[in-house]
Order: structure tokens, then C-alpha cells, then sequence
């Protein structure tokens, strides 16, 4: 074995890690041509780092050698550590045996800006032609497209990629400017614009003739680092929500900072913001799955996601004029907002009522959190709950139970962190 | 009390399904005919696999229920626990007694019951298509040797098929026995003459390429750099990886020395 490559995949996989995104969903591509891998329907975890995250790709740089020098990152040019760079036949090699033992569901790959942006990029472009030209590879890839990199090395990463990604890192053009002197916001959103406008040329083409060129079939994601500046929750969630609506991405990642720089531009912070983090994917969540409006979840007066409960609950508690929703009546929409109830209890509850009246027994069945939803809900208006507690008192019940012992439940919304692509 | 006994195939279970209803006697308690206790009251009717009638109750089903309700009837019959064989027969009659498709009527037991099976099969399958590990033998097969829960090897086939088109490939259940292999054109099922011993089913020394050390090697040390130690917590990577599946990857195992 080579000892130099161990050393290397050491390197550049750590140097990696700090972006979040991992999922390997959304592609399209069969195994076509008899060759090797299959990228349609749900992405794979095929195994979990300690800190519970999952790991679908091989998720490494290619280089991290840098010629910038954004402050939060480790391989920043001022930053001493040791360097290393892979050789595009090198990675190739890696994807494909690590995939044919089924240890991965494909690549994902970026880099550090080495001599120029072109000069990078051209070489990612070339390990993805590589793989799927001479390895008839339909596993999945990922490029990061490199800042400042042509319009036409983009073009053509989109040619073998499933999904193109474009990290804005920092929430805001002022916290770019202070960390990362080298870059700026227009720089970003541009070829972010860009790919989004092939994404749509490539569907209406598509839509026109069959045999036409597929463009990043999985679309694109971004990364946003949460901690390393001052932005609130509202001004984050606002700029995903914007993200999502203008540039149609498919994810926004949030990377809660972790400490890695004394750079006296940062927070000085012990440890990374994991349940801030968490609470912000809960409320992406919100937006993208359960019909709520960014503006419903946070406003002037609540800048910030309370971080004790979940932002589902924290609304529900300041708009207690909702409820009590009568489960055997209402809307899927109204049942949605229930704390609680999930999307698949409330497709359950939405389904099984053409069959039978519900009742809290039901309930129970479908998988209902009634120790959350009592307070919220009445069944054949019947409710569980005969005080009319007011909101603070809900809440503490919800947080502490009835005795003073920290409830189970909050726990273990902190540790759920989801990865669903 | 009525006990039915079949062969254990989903066919037999089917055409017992079909007995009942010519016979009008229903049973209480169903068991495979190589397990079945005596029946301590009442007879047993032993019931004798029937392809024709098996084929009928399935496309009376066919009518009255959906592709998916069909696949998780399927999966409950894989799902092979205690009491599964009622499980399935109460479905069953509840959908052919039913003027409507009852696929949504979560108030009635057994659907719920039929909807939660499928659910933890179909759970063991992506698992199994997760965690299952390849490992390269010296005349060019990728093996992988496997315990799962439930009997997800029928349900794996087509996803390894499609994704390993241009590779040999076998994966073996060892509780039960029998394996899965793809020659380049076909999976089909195996058996062993000398079955395998239970457990990792790490390969010998003299089966395994070079190659194959250095790659479980390469991932290792790909695993141990990709954590962030400032974010560690093993309650949510157990909950996510249950110790019983850690025996299948290579990541979990003792670090290879050079
Ligand atoms: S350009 Fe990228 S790799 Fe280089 S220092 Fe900035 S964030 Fe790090």
C-alpha cells in the first residue's frame, strides 16, 4: 500500500469534514450502460461518524492548498498545517473501489483554490469525466464549484455531476467582507444564478427531446456557517427562504461553527452551537415540508429560536387561537401544525377517519405524541386536557412534566438531527 | 380452537387462506407444518401447497388492494415473527369481507399490525443495503456475509443487481442459510454444501487480494478523519447504528496495522 495515498486521504478527508452536507438523494442516474452503480432514488448512509452524522460520499478535497484566507477555515492560507494534494487518477481510484465494496454511495469533492480558480476546477471537472467516461461510473457526484471558476468549467461540471454546490458560508455581505477579505457576495450568487438558469435549460430541453444532456439532475445545495458572525436566526432563515425561492435550491446546510481559529475576527466560543444548529434545521424543516411561512416562525419581536423547545411548539404556544383543532374534522394543513403530530400521523389520522370516528386510542396507535398534542387537540371534542392552561404553564409542563425532572422528550428532540436530503 | 398447519411458503399460506374460505372454518392459530405443536383441542387441518388456488386468493387481492398493501402483505410473511401467519390471514379476510379497500382503516388491528411489519422489514432491507460489506476474493468475487433480523434477502436482490451490474458479487445469510449471487448476467439464489460459519464472515488470509486489506485499511482511516470531536456524541451514532450491525463493518473493527 501506498503510504503516501494514506496519509493524503488522512489529510484532505479531515480538512473536508467541516462541510456538513453528505446526501447522496435526488439523483436520477440508472446503471444504463452495465457499468458500475446506480444513483436513482433514496440516498444511503452507509455508516455514521461519532458525532452521529451520516456518511454516504467519500468526502474529501482534492488539494488543500489555499491561496485565500477566509478566517474560519482551516485551510486558509496563514493557517500552518500540513499540505497535500491528491492526483485526480488517485481519486478515481478511491471512488471506485470504495464503491464496489459498497462502503459508499459515490464522491463528493472540493477543494482549496491551488495556483488559481480555473486551474482547480478543471480538475474536478476532470475526475468526474474520468469516472463516468473510462469507468462507465453512475454512482453519485458531488462538486463543489470553486469561487470565481468560469462560467464554462461550470458548464461542463454540470455535464457529469449530480449535484453542484455553491457554499456562501456567511450569512451576511458585512461578515464576508470582515472574514473572508478575498470574496465577495456577487461573486457567489453569480454562478449560483448560473446554474440555476442551466438547471431550467436543461429541464425544458429535456422536456423537448429525450436524448437531450442532463445538468446536475440532483440541483444544487448551499452551506451556510451558523456561530462564526453575528447574524440572528431571522436574518439566516430569511436568507434560505430567499435561497429556496429564488435560486431554487434543493438544500440549504447549516454548519454550527466549530472552534477551529484563534483569528481575533472570530467569537471566542468552547464548543460548537449544536442545538442552535438544530433548532435552525427544525425550522428549514417548517418552511420546506409543513407549509410554514419564515415570517410565522420568527419576526422583530422573536429574533431568535427559543432553544428549549421546538420552533413547531414555540409557534403553536404564541398562537394558541388556533386551537384546539378537532382531529376528526379538520385540515391536513391545521393537523400538521399540530405539536406532536408528524407528517405520518397526520396522513394516518387524515385516512383512517373516512373509516372509523377517532379516538384518543387511535391516536396512540398512529404514533401521536399525546403527551405534546393534548394540549392542542380535542378528539370527537373531547379533550384530554381540562385546564385551560395559558401558554408558560403549557410549556413547562411540556419541558419538566409534572415532577421537576427534565422530560425525556426535550432530550431527545436535541439529538435528533436530520439528514434526509 | 382450530389449528391450520402449512409447508412455510407464502403459497402455502395463500392456498390455506383459500381452504378456509371453501371449508367456512376459521382458523384460530396457524402454524408451519416442521414447527406445529399437536393441537391440544380440536383437529388440525394440514394444509397441502396449491399453486391454482394460491394464484386465485392473490388476484382477488390484486383487485381489492393496492401494489403497495400488496408488497407489505409480502413483507409481513418475510417478517417471520410470532403470530405474523394470523396477522396475515385476519388482513386478508378483512379485505375480501370488506365492501371497500381498507388499506387506510388504521382503527382495524391488523392493518396497523400489517403496516408495522412492513415497516421494520423494509427497515432491516435499507439496512441491509447500508451496511452490507464486499470484500474481494482472489478469483474476482465481491462477498459479503450477513445476519439480518428478518429474511431481507429476497428483497435486497434487485437493488444490488442494478447498482453491481459489471461485478460478480454473493451475499450470504448465514442464519438462514442460503445466498444471493450475481454472475455478470443473473442473481439467482444459492446454498452451500458446507455452510458458512456464522458471524463476520471475515474472509481467510489465502481468499482475500492484496488489495482488499489496503482498501478496509484506506476506509478506516477515512472514518477516523471525517469525525469532529468537538461534536461527539455516541447516544445519537448508536441510534443510528446499533451495536449488532457493527460486526459487518470493516470501520468498527480492530484498526489494521501496516
Ligand atoms: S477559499 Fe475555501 S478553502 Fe480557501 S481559505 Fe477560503 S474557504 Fe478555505
Amino acid at each position: 500500500m501506498n503510504e503516501r495515498v494514506i496519509e493524503k486521504l488522512s489529510i484532505l478527508a479531515d480538512a473536508a469534514k467541516y462541510d456538513v452536507s453528505c446526501s447522496s438523494s435526488g439523483g436520477k442516474r440508472k446503471n444504463h450502460n452495465k457499468g458500475l452503480g446506480n444513483a436513482e432514488g433514496m440516498g444511503i448512509c452507509h455508516s455514521y461518524t461519532e458525532d452521529g452524522r451520516c456518511v454516504s460520499l467519500l468526502k474529501i478535497l482534492l488539494t488543500n492548498h489555499c491561496i485565500f484566507d477566509c478566517a474560519y477555515c482551516v485551510t486558509r492560507k496563514s493557517n500552518d498545517i500540513k499540505r497535500a494534494a491528491f492526483t485526480v487518477q488517485e481519486v478515481v481510484d478511491l471512488t471506485i473501489n470504495f464503491y464496489r465494496r459498497n462502503y459508499i454511495e459515490g464522491l463528493f469533492l472540493s477543494s482549496g483554490i491551488f495556483s488559481n480558480a480555473d486551474y482547480t476546477m478543471e480538475r474536478l471537472v476532470r475526475v468526474a469525466k474520468k469516472l463516468r467516461q473510462e469507468h462507465k461510473f453512475n454512482g453519485y457526484i458531488h462538486l463543489k464549484t470553486i469561487p470565481g471558476a468560469s462560467e464554462e468549467l461550470i458548464k461542463e461540471a454540470g455535464l457529469y455531476a449530480d449535484r453542484l454546490s455553491v457554499n456562501i458560508e456567511l450569512p451576511s455581505e458585512k461578515s464576508l467582507i470582515a472574514l473572508a477579505p478575498e470574496k465577495n457576495y456577487s461573486e457567489i450568487l453569480l454562478p449560483m444564478n448560473n446554474i440555476k438558469e442551466q438547471l431550467v435549460q436543461a429541464k425544458e430541453e429535456k422536456k423537448l427531446f429525450k436524448s437531450a444532456k442532463d445538468f446536475a439532475p440532483a440541483g444544487q445545495s448551499t452551506q451556510l456557517i451558523v456561530g462564526a458572525s453575528s447574524e440572528n436566526d431571522q436574518q439566516i432563515l430569511q436568507l434560505s427562504n430567499d435561497l429556496y425561492k429564488n435560486y431554487s435550491l434543493k438544500r440549504v446546510y447549516y454548519s454550527g461553527y466549530v472552534p477551529i481559529s484563534t483569528d481575533n475576527r472570530l467569537p471566542i466560543i468552547s464548543e460548537p452551537p449544536i442545538i442552535r444548529e438544530n433548532r435552525i434545521y427544525q425550522a428549514d424543516w417548517l418552511m420546506r415540508f409543513y407549509g410554514f411561512d419564515v415570517k410565522e416562525i420568527l419576526d422583530e419581536h422573536n429574533p431568535n429560536l427559543d432553544l428549549d423547545i421546538d420552533p413547531k411548539l414555540s409557534w403553536a404556544l404564541r398562537n394558541r387561537h388556533f386551537f384546539p383543532v378537532e382531529l376528526n374534522t379538520a385540515d391536513y394543513e391545521m393537523i400538521l401544525r399540530v405539536p406532536g403530530i408528524g407528517v405520518k400521523s397526520a396522513k394516518k389520522i387524515v385516512s383512517a377517519r373516512r373509516f372509523a370516528s377517532l379516538n384518543y386510542e387511535h391516536l396512540k396507535q398512529m404514533g401521536v405524541v399525546l403527551k405534546r398534542a393534548k394540549y392542542f387537540i380535542t378528539c370527537n371534542h373531547k379533550s384530554l386536557q381540562p385546564y385551560d392552561f395559558d401558554s408558560q404553564r403549557i410549556r413547562n409542563k411540556i419541558l419538566f412534566g409534572d415532577g421537576a425532572v427534565r422530560s425525556p422528550l426535550l432530550t431527545q428532540q436535541l439529538d435528533l438531527f436530520r439528514q434526509v436530503g | 380452537m382450530q389449528l391450520y398447519t402449512y409447508d412455510g411458503t407464502f403459497e402455502g399460506l395463500l392456498t390455506l387462506l383459500f381452504e378456509a374460505y371453501e371449508r367456512k372454518v376459521w382458523p384460530t392459530n396457524i402454524e408451519a407444518e416442521q414447527t406445529a405443536q399437536p393441537a391440544l383441542f380440536g383437529q388440525t387441518i394440514a394444509v397441502v401447497t396449491d399453486n391454482d388456488k394460491a394464484a386465485r386468493v392473490w388476484k382477488g387481492l390484486q383487485q381489492r388492494l393496492s401494489a403497495t398493501a400488496l408488497k407489505q402483505l409480502y413483507h409481513t410473511y418475510l417478517w417471520e415473527q410470532p403470530g405474523f401467519e394470523m396477522v396475515i390471514y385476519q388482513f386478508i379476510k378483512l379485505a375480501f369481507d370488506s365492501n371497500e379497500n381498507i388499506e387506510g382503516n388504521y382503527t382495524a388491528p391488523c392493518v396497523l399490525q400489517v403496516q408495522q411489519a412492513a415497516k421494520q422489514v423494509h427497515r432491516e432491507k435499507h439496512r441491509m443495503e447500508a451496511f452490507v460489506r464486499f470484500q474481494q476474493t482472489t478469483d474476482g468475487l465481491y462477498y459479503a456475509h450477513i445476519s439480518p433480523d428478518f429474511n431481507v434477502l429476497p428483497l435486497i436482490v434487485s437493488h444490488f443487481t442494478k447498482r453491481y451490474a459489471d461485478q460478480r458479487w454473493a451475499v450470504y445469510d448465514s442464519n438462514r442459510q442460503y445466498g444471493i449471487y450475481y454472475d455478470l448476467s443473473t442473481t439467482r439464489f444459492i446454498t452451500f454444501d458446507a455452510a458458512p460459519r456464522k458471524g463476520r464472515g471475515e474472509l481467510p488470509a489465502h481468499a482475500k487480494t492484496t488489495a482488499e486489506d489496503a482498501y478496509q485499511k484506506l476506509w478506516q482511516v477515512y472514518f477516523d478523519n471525517v469525525n469532529i470531536p468537538e461534536r461527539k456524541n455516541p447516544k445519537l451514532h448508536q441510534r443510528h447504528i446499533p451495536k449488532r450491525y457493527w460486526k459487518y463493518l470493516s470501520e468498527k473493527q480492530p484498526r489494521l496495522l501496516q
